[in-house]
């Protein structure tokens, strides 16, 4: 016990640590270009562990301490470090400003990551939207009318479709199959008088669209679009299958769709085609319709925003952005709130614990704004880290600079 | 003659330094008039003159174009200025399609465009092409972009990817559609006698605008006017489609449909919808003419005039354009790096032979270029309006600068010539870096909206910048140890002549070394911190691990190793040394090996040439720790002190 403790106040596993955090952040920021930017800062950064490493494109087989173990031992290692020896001394303030403020660094990161959710908002101008979506995570939704013009949604998250297999629930009917699913994909019409292959299922979309899988989206820019061959059984039999998608689900994506057909088969047969992408699919079962799509993962609230407005300037004769703009409406009937805000770079708004940041637009709808949404309880905390470290580097190395210059002056 | 060596010295090279304050009178064409006129590219507004040092920048790597590249140097080849360049560009294309300034020199790239090789008796210098050389082989060209474009644009391939041939060929492309959009800035690429075609398209407006109309409706009309006016009318279109700089300042007369600058392609085009062409397209046109005929009287006259006629209106575009124009004369940075070198040439000449004339020659130089320097850094805020640091060409600028301010400092501590060795070699070699940077383009170009703020370009960008100028300098500092350690007695003895009272060097400069690493970790902290807190405030997440965010906390985590690695007694002097040679690799590495990975929000594109340079500066310090880590009796200084005691 004692050679522990000696071992977690020892300066020389800050340095061991110090060393390693180097190490971990120079793999992490090299694999990146290999792993794609979203899936290496998972890897390395937001886990416990690291095994296999990839290095300017080799593969190393090697583990490493991730991210969140070097974090937490760094923090008991302060901690530790601190009682064990800390003594109150004006010499020493500054060191102990620094260490505080680092703490209130690494805790303030690890409640952020634990706590903070990120969502967007995409809105066309003119149009009104109580829920943003998830940039990243999707899901299959399963849509009924339940009367006086309410819907009942059942969702069924993405990590429980890549897991394939049946899935039971108490608000459907009918069991879901998952018979295949492909986290990135890409449509291909299966355009008339030519050779197809065999289509998925003879059902809704499939008819029209061929889905393949695509490699996994890498870079900042991208992200995947799932699509998914399912199944819907009763105890009756099958009621058939299905492909579910999310460019199904997505007006936008059904507009770029359209767009890549326009220049071969002009505007309006690429039109038809994209409608046929996006028509509804939905199955009757007791009779009560279901219909049914992947769509990016929901969050609604209590308050609605409508985009009034949304302008995007850039510098004359070149594309680079110079500003970009929402002026946006919310209204919250809980607070009878109804008033006009303006987000732009740099400029969010914050509201009921949440932030709304100019984040995107569209590159094919200029009418098209896209806000990013972040939640995040700990917002703070590297503010006051800043300060406090700052405060306490600047106690201490001025202290050393006066003693030096004083040593000087006397010899 | 050794006292008054520093002073004679320091006034020669003001003298040179400052010499362009006075501009050069010009016999003939006073091109320097042209330079200053303004004109809108890259979103800024812009004298003439930049835009011709920055396009042949782009085109041949230089700010002057050499007629003659087959001839040695001390042949004396002719060069001319960008600004003469680009005149003959806009306004004699005939002539400046004939003059070699497209620099090709990958070997396939030749090849494929059949390039003659080097061979003085034909004067070719296998590496510098006329426009006429490479046009028979635009077809071959156009085959190789649109194929890597066109893998790219389906996703089979990234720009990351290309290989080194590829990189030529899409460097070269850009540079030949750079040089396109100059030509058919002023009138179209083709015009012979650009006045009198003007002149002929404005009269045949009215009967031409008739004539279209009537041949619409199906009625009777003048096939040869119609017939002609559609050609002159396709001809602009074409040259409006380059997207030329925007050369016409907006009309100032209310109701026009454009408030803002215009190109003449498409003005001219306007013309045809019944708006009025402006007199500033006359102007040119009237310069052209002059230009072709080499009547530089009339020519200097048409310049001076279309100057004072925009006056009035758009003083302030006239003015800054007129400042940049200065400002390009100057080429502070240029003399600048002149002067370190100079300086740190006296300085190591002081190591050898100790006189302190050399010595105080060489400070006074070092201030002296640090003068130009800091006067060339302000006079470039005050022209963007902007804080230091807007770019990776300034963050060069700016390293060098804070790097030569510290080590001035210490050289006044210390009076013993290792300051300004440090001043003079970081801010001769950043000052380099900058140059190479400024190959990539405009140096003044518009901030993203994301970076469109001056409040943390001036604290974030600033604080980090100078992390990175500090960990140098304990770099460097660190190598001057080792260098004089092991080849030199130096280490042991006294620092400086005014005795022995400030101790030996080594550990005089071991204790510099340490306060320098201290003020790096304050300003490397506080400068990341405050990045991540901008990235909150503007998109909303304090730490994304970006790579650029990444490598601002490598140093950071460095230099809070070093520390800790110092006051745990785990290392003593030569250690705490070797660690700061290290910090030179990591500061290198965040600086510019993360813009290289191509990745995430901080990535600046290209800088293929600059990667090997780095491997190289990395090599070296690799080199230098093993020489660090050379057993101490291999260490001159510390040998004879083992005989000595």
């Amino acid at each position: 016990m004692k050679l522990v403790w000696k071992l977690l106040t020892s300066l020389r596993l800050t340095v061991v640590l110090l060393a390693l955090g180097i190490v971990l952040v120079f793999v992490g920021t090299v694999a990146q270009a290999d792993e794609g930017l979203y899936t290496a800062q998972t890897r390395y950064f937001k886990h416990w562990f690291v095994f296999g490493l990839s290095f300017f494109g080799q593969r190393v087989p090697l583990p490493l301490p991730g991210g969140y173990l070097l974090g937490t031992a760094l923090l008991i290692n302060l901690l530790a470090a601190h009682i064990q020896r800390f003594q109150w001394t004006w010499k020493k303030i500054g060191i102990h400003l620094t260490h505080t403020g680092v703490i209130v660094l690494l805790v303030g990161q690890l409640t952020t990551d634990l706590s903070s959710r990120e969502t967007m908002l995409r809105f066309a101008e003119g149009e009104t939207k109580n829920y943003s979506e998830s940039a990243r995570d999707y899901e299959l939704v399963f849509t009924s009318d339940v009367g006086d013009g309410r819907e009942e949604v059942v969702s069924i998250p993405e990590r429980r479709l890549r897991n394939g297999g049946e899935i039971k629930t108490a608000s459907l009917p009918f069991t879901v199959r998952i018979k295949n699913f492909w986290a990135n994909s890409d449509p291909s019409f299966r355009a008339p008088m030519q050779e197809n292959a065999p289509p998925l299922t003879t059902n809704g979309l499939a008819r029209y669209f061929d889905f393949r899988p695509s490699p996994e989206a890498k870079a900042m820019d991208e992200r995947n679009i799932p699509s998914a061959l399912i199944e819907m059984t009763t105890v009756t039999g099958s009621l058939g299958e299905w492909v579910v998608s999310d460019w199904a689900g997505e007006t936008g994506l059904a507009a770029s769709v359209s767009n890549n057909f326009a220049r071969q088969l002009g505007e309006q047969m690429a039109g038809r085609i994209a409608g046929r992408l996006a028509e509804p699919q939905s199955i009757r079962v007791g009779g009560k319709e279901f219909s049914f799509t992947i769509r990016p993962e929901r969050t609604y609230r209590d308050f609605s925003l409508t985009l009034l407005n949304f302008t995007h300037a850039r510098y004359l004769g070149t594309d680079i952005p110079k500003d970009f703009r929402s002026r946006v409406r919310l209204e919250n009937p809980q607070t009878r709130e109804h008033r006009e805000v303006e987000i732009y770079m740099n400029t969010p708004l914050r509201y009921q614990g949440e932030t709304f940041y100019q984040a995107s637009f569209d590159q094919l709808d200029p009418r098209v704004s896209i806000l990013q949404i972040v939640r995040n309880p700990g917002w703070l905390t590297p503010y006051a880290g800043c300060i406090i470290v700052a405060a306490g580097l600047l106690t201490q190395f001025l202290m050393h600079l006066i003693g030096f210059i004083s040593k000087r002056r006397t010899a | 003659m050794k006292k008054s060596l520093p002073l004679i010295l320091t006034v020669v090279m003001a003298a040179w330094g400052f010499g362009s304050l006075r501009e050069q009178p010009e016999k003939d064409i006073r091109y320097s008039e042209f330079g200053r006129l303004p004109l809108l590219f890259n979103g800024r507004l812009q004298p003439m003159d930049s835009l011709a040092r920055n396009s042949l920048l782009q085109i041949r790597e230089k700010q002057a174009a050499n007629l003659e590249p087959w001839k040695e140097w001390h042949q004396g080849p002719k060069m001319i200025p960008a600004i003469q360049w680009l005149a003959s560009v806009m306004m004699k294309p005939e002539v400046a399609d004939a003059w070699p300034v497209f620099r090709v020199d990958h070997p396939e790239l030749t090849a494929l465009l059949k390039l003659p090789v080097k061979d003085e008796a034909t004067h070719q210098d296998g590496k510098h092409y006329s426009w006429n050389q490479i046009q028979p082989s635009l077809e071959a060209m156009r085959e190789q972009t649109s194929r890597i474009t066109g893998r790219e644009k389906q996703k089979l391939s990234d720009p990351s990817q290309r290989t080194s041939f590829e990189q030529a060929v899409m460097k070269l492309h850009e540079r030949l559609i750079l040089y396109l959009r100059l030509k058919n800035t002023l009138q179209p690429q083709d015009a012979r006698d650009w006045p009198a075609e003007f002149k002929e398209y404005t009269d045949l407006i009215p009967a031409g605008v008739a004539a279209v109309r009537a041949q619409q409706a199906g009625e009777k009309h003048d096939a040869a006017t119609f017939e002609k006016f559609l050609g002159l009318l396709q001809k602009f279109d074409a040259m409006a489609r380059f997207e030329p700089p925007l050369l016409l300042p907006p009309p100032a007369r209310e109701g026009h449909p454009h408030a803002e600058w215009m190109r003449v392609g498409e003005v001219l085009l306007e013309g045809a919808r019944g708006e009025a062409i402006p007199d500033s397209v006359r102007a040119y046109a009237a310069i052209s003419g002059a230009f072709r005929q080499g009547d530089a009287a009339e020519f200097n006259r048409q310049v001076v005039r279309y100057r004072l006629s925009l006056a009035p209106d758009f003083g302030p575009a006239v003015v800054k354009a007129a400042r940049e124009h200065f400002f390009n004369r100057l080429e502070p940075f240029y003399k600048a790096m002149v002067i370190y070198v100079l300086a740190f040439l006296l300085a190591c000449g002081f190591w050898f032979n100790l006189s302190d004339g050399l010595r105080r020659s060489a400070v006074w130089l070092v201030v002296l270029a640090f003068v130009i320097h800091t006067g060339g850094l302000i006079f470039r805020m005050w022209l963007e309006g902007r804080p230091p640091v807007t770019n990776l060409y300034s963050s060069a600028i700016f390293i060098g600068w804070g790097a030569c301010a510290l080590g001035l400092v210490l050289e006044g501590f210390w009076k013993n010539s290792i300051g300004v060795v440090i001043s003079s070699a970081v801010g001769f070699l950043t000052l380099i870096i900058a140059h190479h940077l400024s190959l990539a383009g405009d140096t003044m170009e518009m901030m993203r909206a994301v970076l469109d703020t001056n409040f943390w370009l001036a604290t974030h960008v600033v604080v980090v910048t100078l992390g990175y100028a500090s960990t140098f300098v304990a770099g460097f500092l660190a190598i001057v140890y080792i260098v004089m350690g092991v080849f030199t007695p130096n280490l042991t003895r006294p620092m400086s002549r005014d005795g022995a009272a400030h101790g030996e060097l080594g550990k005089s400069l071991a204790k510099m070394v340490y306060g320098i690493v201290c003020f790096a970790t304050l300003f490397s902290f506080v400068g990341t911190v405050l990045g991540g807190i901008w990235a909150d405030q503007s998109w909303g997440r304090f730490w994304g691990w970006d790579p650029k965010e990444n490598g601002a906390l490598i140093i950071v985590l460095w230099n809070a190793l070093v520390l800790h690695l110092r006051w745990g007694g785990i290392v003593r002097e030569r250690g705490l040394i070797t660690c700061a040679v290290v910090g030179n690799i990591v500061t290198s590495w965040s600086w510019f090996g993360v813009n290289m990975l191509g990745i995430g929000l901080h990535s600046y594109g290209f800088l293929d040439a600059a990667f090997m340079w780095l491997m190289l500066f990395i090599a070296s310090q690799l080199a230098l720790i093993a020489l660090s880590s050379l057993p101490l009796k291999n260490w001159r200084s510390f040998r004879t002190e083992a005989k000595a005691t």
